[in-house]
């Protein structure tokens, strides 16, 4: 009688483990900015992620495996993103899909680096890459690389001899600021006022004044989406009537839903966005309203894109292999013809950055509009 | 001198909301020794009750009038009933802290019930500029200096022309006392309670059209306006007010003149010598305690 359980028990064990093995998941670790100053990012970098997700796992998943992914907030600080992205870690997973801020890239992305995990990043700061991390693989432009884009963009379309560049002083801008400045010195361009702000600043009366005394004609500004609109609500007030040019933030759906009329004119360039005119990203984007009942912005791509990033590795290599996603990432060139979920083509250099086209593009009635496709660095 | 009036045009409107709402610091403290840590996120949550309302369908009116009918329910009678009165039996600590549990408690509420994002929020002007002597001045900026003395101006002259305002401030001043003269104290601590809660409303009416609304923002304006009513002294209603408007001129023109990244600083450096060479704060009225 004995014999007869412990037959059925061993039997019902293996009946277990077999329909394990076959529920086999990719666990994806995702760590994002849900609350705190970068809520607006995270939030949308999650829900981007969760509708590839969705794609991915109702097209039978990736090589036959579901996707699973679990997502921890950092709460926008770089400490709990790194307590967090430990315990990521040591839940075995086959990649890492975050944060966005760089700030908080900078002190989590030595981690995954050491456990060999691919962690695929939201942030654009450019010294990400070059910190010689071999995990790290951007779902959008490094500065290093939109910033001449932009820079040309002043110097040549808009002619602009003294530009005052408006930075929020952290990596991401820090960052941004230094590299904007290079590109415009080296275009000829004078740099008329270099005015520093805080994250989660929320008045910014005196920082428009000294912008006005700055005598620039024009003026770029690298901020956060929350910032961004505070800023041009007070530039509004203050009647200031000058080209506002920004990167892809400033252009951002958020931006413009929070600063309403005050985003009016806004122009720049923008490594995504759901209004370019390619038609993979038109479905992407009416399949993000259909699903959140809001316009995705670029964070909600960078979600999106890294999920299919992750992807399109895994699929390279013909097997989930953790620790060789990096390596098959890099170098890879993705066509959107074959896999439509990256949206447009890209390749990935050795470092884990990116070349692809961009847009410049103008805020009026409240709507981006895309004006110039631009073709990518290395065609 | 046209940037300088500006900033001190633009100081002067963030100075009146933290005025606003040093008073209720001032208020609450004077009525029932209530520090109330939880201030800031009293002023974020209104603009909440706003959205909501507005997102019904309702005018901007209507869910300002809601919003000060909840606000007088939930911010002043409730938090009065519910946590004042059981934790001041206990002393001043208990009661503080208690209100920096209260403070958590709504902004993670608000986070999780509403959205940890950023909301726009209409402003009661539109966004156009003025023209005043010759300086370009924000009608926004100008609308809430008015309506933030309009408030001021109708405070101090209730509490100083009115017999109600009266027993206020003999309860303020000696509560057994003023019960002995039979004013109804308790009555008159709840409608203490009562003001704080519109002035919170009126100060977050006005200031959520430029910060945003976000579960967040409390804390700034919070810390501020306590500072605020520090400098400017504790006790004293006029010391919260001055100590409101000299803040948010300082706040900018240091700014401006000194630094943006050491601008949150200066404040505090004036806190500090106020607290070393005038604790009672500008202009306070010094207390003693007896052991």
């Amino acid at each position: 009688m004995t014999g007869k359980y412990l037959t059925a028990a061993v039997a019902s064990a293996a009946v277990l483990l077999a329909g394990g093995a076959a529920r086999a998941e990719m666990k994806i670790a995702c760590v994002a900015e849900l609350s705190g100053s970068g809520a607006t990012v995270g939030k949308n970098f999650k829900a981007g992620a969760e509708l590839a997700i969705a794609e991915i796992n109702a097209k039978g998943g990736v090589l036959g495996q579901k996707i699973a992914m679990s997502c921890a907030d950092t709460q926008t600080n770089p400490g709990v993103a790194r307590g967090l992205i430990q315990k990521a870690l040591d839940s075995k997973p086959y990649a890492v899909l975050g944060p966005v801020y760089s700030g908080s890239i900078k002190v989590t992305a030595q981690l995954t680096s050491e456990a060999g995990v691919t962690n695929v990043i939201g942030g654009e700061a450019a010294e990400l890459t070059q910190m010689g991390l071999k995990t790290l693989i951007r779902t959008s432009f490094g500065q290093h690389l939109s910033m001449p884009k932009i820079a040309a963009y002043m110097a040549n379309d808009l002619k602009a001899k003294n530009v005052a560049v408006v930075w929020v002083n952290n990596d991401f801008g820090k960052g941004g600021r230094d590299t904007i400045i290079k590109q415009l010195t080296a275009r000829g361009v004078k740099i008329a006022g270099d005015l520093s702000t805080e994250p989660a600043q929320v008045d910014f009366a005196a920082d428009v004044a000294k912008l006005k005394a700055t005598k620039a004609d024009a003026v770029f500004i690298y901020l956060h989406e929350e910032e961004s609109a505070r800023i041009l609500k007070e530039i509004q007030k203050a009647g200031l009537k000058l080209p506002l040019i920004g990167e892809t933030t400033l252009l951002n759906q958020k931006v413009i839903e929070l600063a309403g009329s005050a985003a009016n004119g806004v122009r720049g360039h923008v490594g995504l966005s759901a209004d370019a005119p390619i038609d993979p990203i038109r479905k992407f984007r009416k399949d993000f309203m259909a699903k959140y009942n809001y316009i995705p912005d670029h964070n909600a791509m960078k979600g999106y894109l890294g999920i299919y990033t992750i992807k399109a590795g895994t699929e390279k290599m013909g097997k989930l292999d953790s620790k060789g996603l990096a390596g098959a990432l890099k170098g890879l060139s993705i066509s959107a013809a074959k896999q439509p979920g990256m949206l447009m083509d890209v390749a990935i250099d050795q470092n884990g950055d990116l070349d692809r086209i961009s847009f410049l593009a103008e805020v009026s009635n409240g709507k981006t509009a895309i004006t110039k496709t631009l073709p990518p660095l290395k065609k | 001198m046209s940037s300088f009036a500006t900033l001190v045009i633009a100081g002067l409107a963030t100075g009146a909301i933290y005025a606003l709402i040093a008073i209720g610091f001032a208020l609450l403290w004077q009525a029932s020794q209530t520090i109330n840590f939880a201030q800031g996120e009293f002023v974020m949550l209104p603009a909440f009750f706003a959205l909501v309302a507005m997102g019904l369908g309702l005018p901007y009116w209507a869910a300002a009038l809601i919003t000060f009918v909840l606000a007088a329910v939930l911010l002043g009678a409730m938090f009065k009933r519910l946590l004042v009165d059981p934790m001041l039996k206990h002393g001043v600590i208990p009661l503080a802290m208690a209100t920096m549990a209260l403070a958590i408690f709504l902004k993670e509420s608000v986070k999780d019930l509403y959205s940890a994002e950023a909301y726009p929020f209409p402003s009661l002007v539109p966004p156009v500029n003025v023209n005043v002597l010759g300086t370009n001045v924000s009608l926004q900026h100008i609308a809430i200096i008015v309506v933030a003395l309009v408030t001021l101006v109708a405070l101090t002259w209730l509490l100083d022309h009115t017999t109600t305002g009266r027993q206020m401030q003999a309860t303020a001043q000696n509560p057994t006392v003023a019960r002995i003269l039979g004013i109804p104290v308790e009555r008159m601590i709840m409608l203490t309670f009562l003001i704080n809660a519109v002035l919170v409303v009126i100060a977050s009416l006005l200031v959520t059209p430029i910060y945003l609304a976000k579960f967040s923002s409390g804390e700034t304006l919070g810390l501020a306006a306590f500072v605020a009513a520090i400098i400017g002294g504790f006790n004293q209603l006029r010391g919260a007010i001055v100590g409101g408007f000299l803040l948010g001129v300082i706040d900018n023109l240091a700014a401006a003149y000194v630094s943006t990244q050491y601008r949150a600083a200066v404040p505090l450096f004036i806190l500090i010598a106020v607290i070393l060479f005038r604790p009672e704060g500008l202009f306070g009225r010094k207390e003693e305690r007896t052991v």
